[in-house]
Parts: C-alpha cells; sequence; structure tokens
C-alpha cells in the first residue's frame, strides 16, 4: 500500500512536468473536442494523432493519447446531449435520457450530469486501478472465449430483457447488427464472405461507424425533420439557460444520485478490464441496470438524470479499466487501447507485467496523468456548457444542413470509400422507416460493435469443446455469466406467464 | 399508407432480406468441419435464421393485431412530411452522387446553399456566407490537420497550389 502510494507520487512528479501538463490539457481539450464530433470517437482521435506523438517521449506520447482518450468519453456525450447523435458508440446509452432532457429544455442539467458522472466514474476507478490492478488483472487472465461470448451474451440479453420494446423487433435488430458486421472476410478461413449482390465495396466489411452515423446521424436528422414538418420539432429549441443558481440546483439534485453513479462507475470499471468488453456494453449495461433498480423504471427514457449518470459514469469507468490489461497482461480491453497498445510497441516498450518494474515511471506517469485529465476534462467541459447549450439555439435549418455534412464526412473519413457514404445513406434512410415503426435500432448499433469480437469468442470456444454448447455452462465465469444471460432473454416471457397468473386471481377477488 | 400496412411491408421485406443473407451465408460452408470447428458460414446463416424468426413473429402479431404498430390505423407518412423528409433525403442522395464528379468541394457548397435557401428560407446572404464558410473549415480540419483526403473529382488540379502551400 505505502509502496503504491510511494510510486503514485513518483508518477505526479512526472505529470507536473511543464510539457506532460500541457499534453494533458491540449489532450482533454482536442479528446472534448472529437468525441463531440458525431462520427469521430477516441478510436479516430487516437488512431490518427498516434503519428504526432512520435515528437515526445513515450511517457509523453501516452499521456497525450490518454488524454485525448479520456476528453473524448467526455465529449461523446455532448452531442448525444445536443444533437441526439452519438459522438462516439460509448454514448450510444447517454442518447436514450440525455435527448430527451434537451428537448424538454434541460440541456444543461443533461450536460451537468453527464460531466459530473464521467468525473465520478473516472475518479472511483482510477483509485480502483491504483489499488487493486493487480489481483484483478489475474481474475482477467483466466478468462477464455468461453467468458468473452458469455460476456457479449449478456449485453444482448440486457436489451432483449431491459430494454421494453417488442421482442420480435429486438431481437431482430441485434441479429441484423451481428450479420452486418459478418459481412467481408471469414475470419478463421480468410474467404471472403456476405458480398452482397457482388458489390466489391462490402469486401472490406461494413465499419460500425457507417451504421451508427447512418441511424443515429442521417435517420435522426430524417426523423428530426419530420417532427418540424409536424410542428413538434419547436421543443428541441426550448429554453435552456445557465445561471449559477441553475447550475447549484442541478448539482444538488446529482447528490440523489449517487448510488446510481457508485453502480455505473464500478460496473463500468469491471466490465471495461476484460478484454473484448469495454466501455459501449459496460455503458448499455449500466443503464440497464439502473433502469431495473430505479423506483421509477418507467421514467428511463423520457429524460430521467438516472439515465444519463449511468452510462457516463460507466463509460468513463470502462475507459480507465480498459487500460488494466493492456498495461498488465498486454490484452487490450478496447479498440483505442488497442491502438495505444500498438503505441507502445512502436516507442519500444514491452507491453506486460514487466513493465512495472522495468519502465515504472512510464506506468506511474501515465496512472497519475488519469487522475489530473480528470480533473482538467471536467473543468473545461464544465466551463463550456453555455456553449454547448448556444449550438442548441441555432436555428434547425443551419445546424441541420451542418450535421448533414458532418455525417457525410464522418461516414468517408474513416475508411476513406464512397460506397461506406452510399451505405451510410442507405442506413439512413431504412433507419428512419424502420424507427417509425419502432423498431429499436440501438442494439444493432451494439451488435455490429460486438460482432467482430463475438463470431471468433464463439468459434473458439466452440473448438476448445469439440462442438459442445455446454462449455459455457459449465466453467466457473462463463456458467453464472450465461445462466444471467438467459435468464434475462426469458424475462419478458415470464413476465407474460406472471401477469397472466396474477390476472385470473385478481379478477376473482 | 396506413402504419399498419406500412408494418406488413416492412416485415416482409425484411423477412426477404433474411432469406438472401441465409442464402449468401450459405455460400461458405455452414455446417461443423471436422478439424477446424464451425464452418465461415454457419455464424451469419443462423443469425439470419433468427432475423427470419423474428420478422415470423412480427408477422404473427400483425394477423391478431397485438401492440401498437399493428394495430394503428394512422397515415405512415403524411403528404407533405413526405414532401419535407423526400426534399432532404433526395438532396443528399445528389450531392454524394455528385462527389465523385464535381468532388466535395462542389458538391457541399450546392447542397448547403440548397439547404440553407430554399429548405431553410434564410437570407442570401446568410446562406451564400455559410456555404462559402463550412467547406473552408472542413478542408482545413480534415485535410490539413487530420491529413484525411476527400475526393475531389474534376476539381482536383485545383487543390495542387493549395497542397504545396501546407504540405
Amino acid at each position: 500500500m505505502l509502496e503504491t502510494l510511494q510510486l503514485l507520487g513518483d508518477g505526479f512528479l512526472v505529470v507536473f512536468e511543464p510539457q506532460n501538463l500541457m499534453l494533458i490539457i491540449g489532450g482533454c481539450a482536442l479528446g472534448l473536442f472529437i468525441g463531440a464530433m458525431p462520427g469521430l470517437g477516441s478510436v479516430n482521435g487516437v488512431a490518427i494523432l498516434l503519428p504526432l506523438t512520435f515528437l515526445v517521449p513515450p511517457t509523453g506520447a501516452i499521456i497525450f493519447l490518454a488524454a485525448i482518450y479520456y476528453g473524448a468519453m467526455y465529449g461523446g456525450a455532448i452531442s448525444s446531449i445536443m444533437l441526439g447523435i452519438p459522438g462516439a458508440s460509448t454514448a450510444v446509452a447517454t442518447t436514450f435520457d440525455g435527448r430527451p432532457l434537451a428537448k424538454q429544455g434541460l440541456a444543461d442539467k443533461a450536460l451537468t450530469a453527464a460531466a459530473v458522472a464521467s468525473f465520478v466514474g473516472g475518479s472511483i476507478s482510477v483509485v480502483l486501478f491504483t489499488f487493486f490492478a493487480p489481483p484483478l488483472a489475474h481474475v482477467a487472465l483466466v478468462f477464455g472465449a468461453p467468458e468473452e461470448f458469455a460476456l457479449m451474451m449478456l449485453a444482448f440479453a440486457t436489451f432483449v430483457g431491459l430494454g421494453g420494446d417488442d421482442i420480435f423487433k429486438t431481437i431482430f435488430s441485434i441479429s441484423i447488427g451481428l450479420v452486418l458486421s459478418a459481412i467481408g472476410f471469414d475470419i478463421i478461413s480468410g474467404e471472403p464472405r456476405l458480398v452482397l449482390w457482388d458489390i466489391t465495396g462490402f469486401l472490406h466489411g461494413v465499419n460500425f461507424l457507417v451504421l451508427a452515423i447512418g441511424i443515429y446521424g442521417i435517420g435522426e436528422m430524417l426523423w428530426t425533420v419530420e417532427e418540424h414538418a409536424l410542428g413538434g420539432g419547436e421543443s428541441m429549441l426550448s429554453e435552456a439557460t445557465v445561471t449559477v443558481k441553475r447550475t447549484l440546483a442541478n448539482l444538488r439534485e446529482l447528490v440523489g444520485t449517487w448510488k446510481t453513479m457508485l453502480m455505473g462507475s464500478v460496473l463500468g470499471y469491471f466490465v471495461g478490464i476484460l478484454p473484448a468488453a469495454g466501455a459501449t456494453p459496460g455503458s448499455l449495461m449500466a443503464y440497464g441496470i439502473a433502469k431495473q433498480i430505479s423506483s421509477h423504471p418507467e421514467k428511463f427514457g423520457k429524460g430521467n438524470v438516472e439515465g444519463v449518470v449511468a452510462p457516463e459514469a460507466a463509460n468513463n469507468a470502462a475507459s480507465t479499466g480498459s487500460m488494466l490489461p493492456m498495461l498488465t497482461l498486454g490484452i487490450p480491453g478496447s479498440p483505442t487501447t488497442a491502438i495505444l497498445l500498438g503505441g507502445m510497441v512502436i516507442w519500444g516498450l514491452e507491453p506486460g507485467p514487466r513493465l512495472f518494474t522495468d519502465h515504472s515511471e512510464f506506468v506511474w506517469g501515465l496512472i497519475a496523468s488519469l487522475y489530473a485529465a480528470n480533473l482538467f476534462a471536467v473543468i473545461i467541459n464544465l466551463a463550456f456548457i453555455p456553449v454547448f447549450i448556444r449550438i442548441l439555439k441555432t436555428p434547425f435549418t443551419i445546424l441541420a444542413p451542418i450535421i448533414f455534412v458532418l455525417c457525410l464526412i464522418g461516414g468517408y473519413a474513416p475508411t476513406e470509400s464512397m460506397h461506406d457514404v452510399w451505405l451510410m445513406i442507405i442506413f439512413g434512410i431504412v433507419g428512419y422507416l424502420m424507427r417509425k415503426l419502432d423498431y429499436p435500432l440501438a442494439p444493432a448499433v451494439l451488435a455490429i460493435v460486438l460482432g467482430p469480437l463475438a463470431e471468433p469468442a464463439l468459434r473458439q470456444s466452440l473448438i476448445i469443446s469439440d462442438g459442445e454448447f455446454s462449455i459455457f455452462f459449465t466453467r466457473t465465469y462463463a456458467g453464472p455469466i450465461m445462466i444471467i444471460a438467459i435468464l434475462l432473454l426469458f424475462l419478458p416471457l415470464l413476465k407474460i406467464i406472471y401477469d397472466r397468473l396474477r390476472k385470473p386471481k385478481a379478477q376473482v377477488q | 399508407m396506413t402504419v399498419r400496412t406500412a408494418e406488413l411491408l416492412m416485415a416482409i421485406m425484411m423477412g426477404i432480406f433474411s432469406i438472401y443473407l441465409m442464402v449468401k451465408s450459405n455460400e461458405l460452408p455452414v455446417g461443423w468441419i471436422k478439424g477446424s470447428g464451425p464452418g465461415g458460414g454457419t455464424w451469419p446463416f443462423w443469425l439470419s435464421a433468427i432475423m427470419l424468426i423474428s420478422c415470423c413473429g412480427i408477422l404473427f402479431n400483425w394477423f391478431r393485431k397485438h401492440g401498437p404498430v399493428a394495430s394503428s390505423t394512422k397515415t405512415y407518412i403524411q403528404a407533405h412530411v413526405l414532401m419535407d423528409v423526400g426534399a432532404v433525403a433526395a438532396s443528399l442522395i445528389v450531392t454524394v452522387a455528385l462527389f465523385s464528379f464535381i468532388g466535395i468541394y462542389g458538391a457541399l457548397p450546392l447542397f448547403l446553399m440548397f439547404y440553407l435557401r430554399f429548405l431553410g428560407r434564410h437570407t442570401w446572404w446568410l446562406s451564400g456566407t455559410l456555404s462559402i464558410l463550412i467547406p473552408v473549415v472542413i478542408f482545413y480540419f480534415f485535410e490539413i490537420t487530420l491529413k484525411i483526403i476527400l475526393p475531389k473529382g474534376i476539381t482536383e488540379p485545383l487543390f495542387l497550389p493549395l497542397y504545396k502551400m501546407f504540405f
């Protein structure tokens, strides 16, 4: 314990070097901006800016990239709330309640909640990270393919059991997302797979951003155009003033959500640690659980602050958590940490347990920088809330074409392919038409992100067990996770049976 | 068209799409391959099958008029909504089609001008300023800062002096 504190103190000395401090502040601001841009998330930001970091020593480089990662987690919430478009997949769950709040003219409340929850999530997780790293890394070490697959099943089951939407439509949405993610090449045999209508553009697969921007960018905007045509869209521009009094009242109200914040932080952190899980399922699971344990679950999706607090605390906690396996085991906990890992190799550092002894300055500098980045990100974020509110006050007919332009470029930028832009437009229009029929579309986006991880996990598990599905139930960790997933999957059915059984009794009485 | 009719059509179309995906998945082995586990088509095939089953479930609910969508007799898209949403969707499609010909910096000002002036009914002055300003900002941010080269079509030669200036 004392040794840990001493090492952390050394880390802070690294952080407070002027250059590193500037890198943290710059990284946080840049991350906030990148996160807020629809289509650009922490992955894009870190990937694009990685080459720039060769100008500074490895410790400075990882501090800068981690600050971008961190800032983007805050920033993702901004576009989720203000535009209804998740800035990154990690902020998908934030739209569920953040958007309704903004539409009710309470955007400042949602943004304050997101910033504070992110800060709490980040702070709790970084403390957990500091003191519980070694034993937790040990648990994650024994996780194999069956456990990973079971975890992903749990994420999907959360949607079916707790989503509250039409069950068939939810399952359809999950499946289509997973099938879309299977387009491209078969990962094991290397053969081209599902090249739809033999269009060669499908050979490089369907990037999750294409679906996400299609649905949440183009589709959402078309939806808003319709609301305007029907005369109901004006609520989007309703007053949302920021005054010291309002902010204080918002902060006071947030104190009441401490349980949800704590739950989101701890859950997000643990889900983040697990390889192949990360911030997106973490935030969605936190949202689902917050809804379930709430005394007013019916208020979720209509603008409940707890629905913003839970996923935002979780995604920041998960981003810290995902760095743990990256540093200790050399296994990335998220796509962003995968790129960070690639950077470490280029900088000549060997990821793994030996990093803690051989390059302790690097490791502890990074950990200490997370404390600092967390503080700077919340300050920058809170200071700019009035600016974000002003964005909302812009007339919709000015904001809309700008968002459309950002979507078009956001769809093009990740792969630089016109095929993807066309696909995004198609997803947008079809998504809009499906949304009008109450198809839930968030599960499809989650599925396309998790698909490339779920399929190898399933196939590897089945290879290990020689085709026996019992492998998911007989293992110490996979078993309980899978059983919870199945229970959640059948929860709606159990509810129907329960209601049917109760009804006759009620009638008799 | 009522919401109920739209629900039926969507479920049928998605059902057909699911069948197409199943057929397409079947191009790769769907069963168990000895020594290497499940074939490459297994995962998408069974997921497409689940999609098809879900569509059947939606159709089943449609027949028994179960749920708010399946029993709704409201109009799916009203005429004036179709005009507005259709105009936006069509302008997006035209813009993307123009990307390959006159490039992003030719198509975006046209799109912005059309949207701001004719759909948004803003002044010529505001529409014109934004139509030029936004593409300039995009050029600086994406091409100069992030080094993502956007499609230029026939306008490519015009950018060569700019590239020389910045790179």
